[in-house]
């Protein structure tokens, strides 16, 4: 009898578990779907959007140069650490700007704007939420996706990539500025290096991991802060949850992104 | 330019809301839809809205069929809706201007500064607050202004239908009246037809033409002031018990025609 409930019970889970996802890949779906449609209401988003970018790109430059700052710096002393003695110094060059440009750039940069914008997103429009102002902004016949959604969206598209382009450029010259005063290798070993090992798709590359990574950290806290149910608790759950799906589907997407730009490339 | 439900029925999870709802408004008309908290009051509203989709059962709304409309028909007939939220829903980072501008449903209007600002001005005044109050952001405002500034921003976009979630609840009796006093006169002056969701009884017999009582999903008893009084269903009469006793002296008291607004 208590493995006849215990299989009920799983199959019921099991049930319960599929027609969530069901529902949240529908409803993600037609929020894809509405993102596209309003796009033609330009006239609503661009001057929304245009605020937003502000607030995202200068109000996260400081935290990203700061953590890419640090991140140049670590690699030239782990570059310093790992090779010398064994490898032609200019080496450091090219694994300092190759590790800055290829990783360190982009995926740091989005796991600190999946802090910082998801964490921001969730909670303003899962309080908006709960608090009925999205049902307003509906009832005045005025869409939410086209005001609130979109622009937040759209400004991440626009600031990130330029963000992780800065991170990349910062993390280098402090890399370089560490490795000069700690190993002393000189600016034209620096440039060798880095140039010996740079190649043009690299740059490619971390953009279009930089723009995947703005698609995570914008459109699924987006989506989990719109949808949130539940008051108080429900903003701080949705505020966790968006942070944590929007950190580890960074890293989802930089290891299939590496596999198909990468892992083909000779 | 009438509101009707046919056989609405709507349920979350377990939980049946509403169980085969029949229920109109004609044009013109003030319907207070009665009911204890948690009855269901709000759900029925925002199905006029379109903000909820019934499982079953029809909801009609100026001629068209709301759950059936587009996205683009819905916008459309929700920019002739004004809707006052049980807290006023107010957007917290706009100042009171901005909030009541966003009322105003039609694009063009929306983007002539000058008419936007009349406007605003007008509905201010419509609703007994100063010039002043649309520089304040919304949470430098007390309840009773947040709910004035609500019923400003729906009636922002001149609506013909004006839908009101618990616009006293919360209040104090002074400014619950204030209210009342306000839906009353805004009836008298922009002739708009009404639902008002309530639980509070007084206000229902004061502002309605007739009365709605929901209650265990269904719709229990409608019909003007006396007929409801008059009603010999058991569950009305448990509902109004405590509260018709002063709702029938006070309504005998002042002529709701005669009330001044303020409530002074």
């Amino acid at each position: 009898m208590r493995a006849f409930t215990a299989a009920l019970d799983l199959r019921r889970y099991v049930g319960r578990w599929s027609l969530r996802s069901a529902s949240h890949a529908g409803r993600f779906f037609f929020m894809l779907l509405d993102l596209v449609r309003g796009i033609l209401e330009w006239r609503v988003w661009v001057p929304r959007t245009l605020q937003q970018t502000v607030s995202v790109g200068y109000g996260s430059a400081f935290i990203v140069l700061l953590v890419a700052g640090f991140a140049g710096a670590v690699t030239s002393l782990q570059a310093g650490y790992q090779f010398t003695g064994q490898l032609p110094l200019y080496v450091a060059g090219g694994i300092i700007s190759e590790s800055m440009i290829l990783e360190l750039g982009p995926v740091l940069t989005g796991l600190i704007l999946a802090g910082r914008i998801g964490a921001r997103y969730a909670a303003e429009l899962g309080s908006m939420r709960v608090t009925e102002q999205i049902d307003a902004l509906e009832s005045l016949g005025r869409s939410p996706v086209t005001h609130l959604l979109l622009p937040r969206i759209l400004a991440g598209v626009i600031a990130i990539p330029a963000l992780v382009m800065l991170a990349n450029a910062f993390g280098i010259v402090v890399g370089f500025i560490t490795a000069k005063s700690s190993l002393g290798l000189t600016y034209a070993d620096f440039e060798f290096g880095a140039r010996y090992f740079f190649r043009p798709l690299d740059l490619w590359y971390s953009l279009v991991k930089s723009y995947a990574f703005a698609g995570a950290v914008t459109i699924i806290p987006c989506y989990i802060g719109f949808n949130t149910q539940q008051g108080a608790e429900g903003v701080g759950r949705s505020t966790t949850q968006a942070v944590v799906a929007s950190s580890v589907t960074v890293l989802m997407l930089d290891t299939i992104l590496t596999k198909l730009i990468l892992g083909t490339a000779k | 330019m009438s509101i009707e439900l046919k056989k609405v029925s709507k349920r979350f999870v377990d939980n049946v809301v509403l169980d085969g709802v029949d229920f109109f408004v004609a044009e013109g008309e003030t319907v207070a839809l009665l009911g204890p908290s948690g009855v269901g009051k709000s759900v029925l509203l925002k199905h006029i809205i379109g903000l909820i989709k019934p499982d079953s059962g029809e909801v009609w709304v100026d001629g068209q069929l709301v759950p059936m409309l587009g996205r683009k028909a819905l916008a459309e007939l929700r920019s002739r809706i004004g809707y006052v939220f049980q807290n006023g829903a107010l957007f917290d980072s706009m100042d009171v201007f901005e909030n009541i501008r966003l009322g105003i449903t039609d694009e063009q209007l929306y983007a002539d500064k000058d008419y936007c600002i009349q406007r605003v001005k007008e509905c201010l005044r419509l609703v007994n607050l100063n010039e002043d109050v649309g520089r304040k952001y919304p949470s430098e405002l007390s309840g009773g202004m947040r709910k004035r500034v609500g019923i400003s921003r729906a009636i922002a976009g001149k609506p013909v239908y004006l839908l009101y979630d618990e616009p006293t609840s919360g209040l104090d009796p002074v400014n619950a009246d204030v209210i009342d006093s306000l839906v009353e006169r805004l009836q008298q002056e922009i002739g708009v037809t009404s639902v008002v969701v309530t639980h509070d009884v007084r206000g229902a017999f004061r502002v309605a033409d007739r009365i709605a009582l929901l209650a265990q999903a269904k719709i229990r008893a409608v019909g003007t002031a006396e007929e409801i009084i008059a009603s010999k269903d058991p569950v009305v009469q448990q509902f109004l018990e405590r509260d018709l006793e002063m709702a029938v002296i006070q309504a005998n008291e002042v002529p709701t025609g005669e009330r001044p607004i303020g409530g002074r």
